[in-house]
């Protein structure tokens, strides 16, 4: 059974063991989702219930931001009569929208994750191509030289 | 493990006559094994940078590996040849200076002060339009990490091998229906989403890719394409405005004096800037009103001008070939391009590039992030790379080779370090 380590353990003591990569799903076109599909890898960390859930509130999170609808359009027009400098004093909704996903993740990261010896980096640092999580090394088990 | 990594880097550089400076403080320095010794850290201040002294943080668009011109400190992105560019903002700023020199005043006097109201809202839309279309990031594709790249090429269904495969060419998709084929793109290591294409003149990959504009000076993808749409459609009312009220400004003054003597009487300057005027406007119109047209079109059918010119969705095709990112309707796709949420740039070009993470800088970070399960022999290999005159880079931000010859010693550590490529292969294969 894992030991459990708080995020700065993780950090400053633990090294990398792996890193799993989750792709993403274009099935619905080119809007930012990814596959929820439950990686090998994971197996002995983390339940998939969890990961799933994980997962899927984060697709919910961008179809949210990338979402066409009245607030984004009412948005746009303002923008555009405005030749954009609107944006010089305010943020776009997708941008607020992103900062609710790095919330969401550190808030992850901290009850769940860092525990079961897990990192998930937040997809924007990966030009949102991936869903990077890094598995550190099991002190218990220990592997180190 | 480490120990014995530093001991053979003395070893080989005794024996290599030449080591460039920046290279040799940073593996030379002393306080070297102390930090090699400690475990990865994602801390940002490591005892790397403290002991290698005053060391400016720097920001990711300095080390930005595809071939754009950066501004103000990062802010501003451009394509490489910014030549035509100018010479846009001078045809636009010089047609319409005379336009508000010599035409306005008298059509503000004998028609109505609007005209010019006008003209100056048009003109400065215009020039908004462009500036922003020219300047901002046209949604290029950030590369792929070390570790990404690694896992896409040792294969992502079989972990366990450990096999240095190539990575397959193309990746087949089902959106909405239709089969679309996602390819492998070498320069950025990733599998380039659909709609994106790699510029050849930009060297990036760029979301939802459109073209080139060298009249921008830019590519034109995902995240400028309403700039470069509104600039096109408000550009082409703006030179049909000023066409139109300079032969309305001819036309009142012959009805005034007689035409011949309208030309005639007006200073040689006046004369020659209308007629200046007039040719660029007559000529600019025809190709800006159809281009506009043209992008109309792809607006409403949702395509870009790759696909367009591709023929990717047109029914010629096959019966059900359709167009899997269209809308129902033309009104919703019209709105999607134009009002649709602005996607945030995904390069990060003022973010200060962090010392642990292994981007660009990969030479000064490698050693950090060198693992001690690596053997020795690739230990060797790693220090031939690093020293091979060919491959030493002269400035980190334009040698190509430098992020890719990283890319063996950043591997992770559950793979055999034994498999790396050889330099040569690695050098071809960073040259595709």
């Amino acid at each position: 059974m894992a030991e459990t380590h708080s995020l700065q353990d993780i950090r400053q003591q633990a090294s990398v063991a792996a890193k799993v990569f989750i792709q993403r799903d274009y099935t619905n076109g080119t809007m930012c989702q990814f596959q929820t599909k439950f990686p090998s890898e994971l197996e002995s960390r983390i339940d998939k219930q969890q990961f799933e859930e994980t997962l899927r509130m984060l697709n919910n999170l961008y179809a949210e931001a990338e979402k066409l609808g009245g607030q984004s359009y009412v948005e746009g027009c303002l923008a555009c009569l405005t030749a954009y400098t609107i944006f010089l004093c305010m943020e776009t909704h997708y941008e607020k929208v992103l900062k609710k996903i790095a919330k969401y993740i550190q808030e992850q990261n901290d009850k769940i994750y860092a525990p079961r010896g897990l990192l998930l980096t937040d997809p924007i640092e990966r030009g949102l191509r991936v869903v990077e999580i890094t598995i550190f090394e099991d002190r218990s088990t220990g592997s180190g030289r | 493990q480490y120990f014995l990594l530093v001991n053979q880097f003395s070893i080989q550089a005794a024996t290599v006559p030449k080591i460039p400076a920046a290279l040799n403080r940073g593996l030379m320095d002393p306080g070297m094994t102390e930090c090699q010794y400690s475990q990865i850290s994602t801390v940002a201040s490591s005892p790397m940078e403290s002991q290698l002294g005053k060391k400016i943080p720097k920001r990711k668009w300095q080390t930005f590996p595809g071939r754009n011109k950066f501004y103000c400190n990062g802010r501003i992105m451009m394509g490489r040849q910014t030549g035509v560019f100018y010479l846009t903002l001078v045809l636009i700023v010089v047609t319409s200076g005379l336009f508000f020199a010599f035409d306005c005043p008298f059509l503000a006097y004998s028609l109505s002060p609007a005209i010019p109201a006008i003209g100056a809202f048009l003109f400065l839309f215009v020039m908004g339009m462009l500036l922003r279309a020219s300047f901002s990031d046209p949604g290029v594709l950030p590369r792929a990490t070390p570790d990404e790249a690694a896992h896409l090429e040792y294969g992502i269904n079989s972990p366990g091998s450990g096999g240095c495969r190539s990575p397959p060419r193309t990746q087949e998709v089902v959106i909405n229906g239709q089969t679309v084929k996602l390819k492998y793109c070498f320069t950025c290591k990733i599998f380039r989403p659909p709609r994106a294409s790699h510029c050849s003149l930009c060297d990036n990959c760029v979301e939802r890719f459109d073209h080139h504009c060298p009249w921008v000076g830019n590519c034109v993808g995902k995240r400028n394409y309403r700039y470069f749409y509104l600039f096109i459609l408000s550009l082409s009312f703006l030179t049909i405005f000023i066409f139109a009220f300079v032969i309305t400004h001819i036309v009142l003054r012959s009805n005034q004096t007689g035409f011949l003597s309208a030309l005639k009487d007006s200073p040689l300057l006046n004369h020659s800037d209308t007629v200046l005027e007039v040719v660029v406007c007559f000529f600019s119109m025809w190709s800006i009103v159809g281009l506009s047209g043209f992008h109309t079109y792809l607006i409403g059918s949702n395509q870009t001008t790759n696909e367009d010119i591709k023929g990717l969705w047109s029914s010629k095709r096959g019966k059900g070939n359709y167009n899997p990112y269209s809308y129902s309707s033309v009104i919703t796709n019209c709105c999607a391009a134009l009002c649709g949420p602005l996607p945030p740039s995904l390069i990060d070009r003022r973010g200060f590039i962090q010392p642990d993470t292994p981007q660009t800088l990969c030479f000064g970070n490698s050693l950090v992030s060198l693992r001690a399960d690596c053997d020795e022999a690739d230990d060797l290999l790693f220090f031939f790379f690093l020293l091979h005159p060919s491959l030493l880079p002269v400035s980190l931000a334009s040698w190509p080779f430098s992020h890719d010859s990283c890319l063996p010693l950043c591997v992770p550590h559950s793979r055999s370090c034994s498999h790396l490529s050889t330099p040569s292969a690695l050098v071809l294969e960073s040259s595709l």
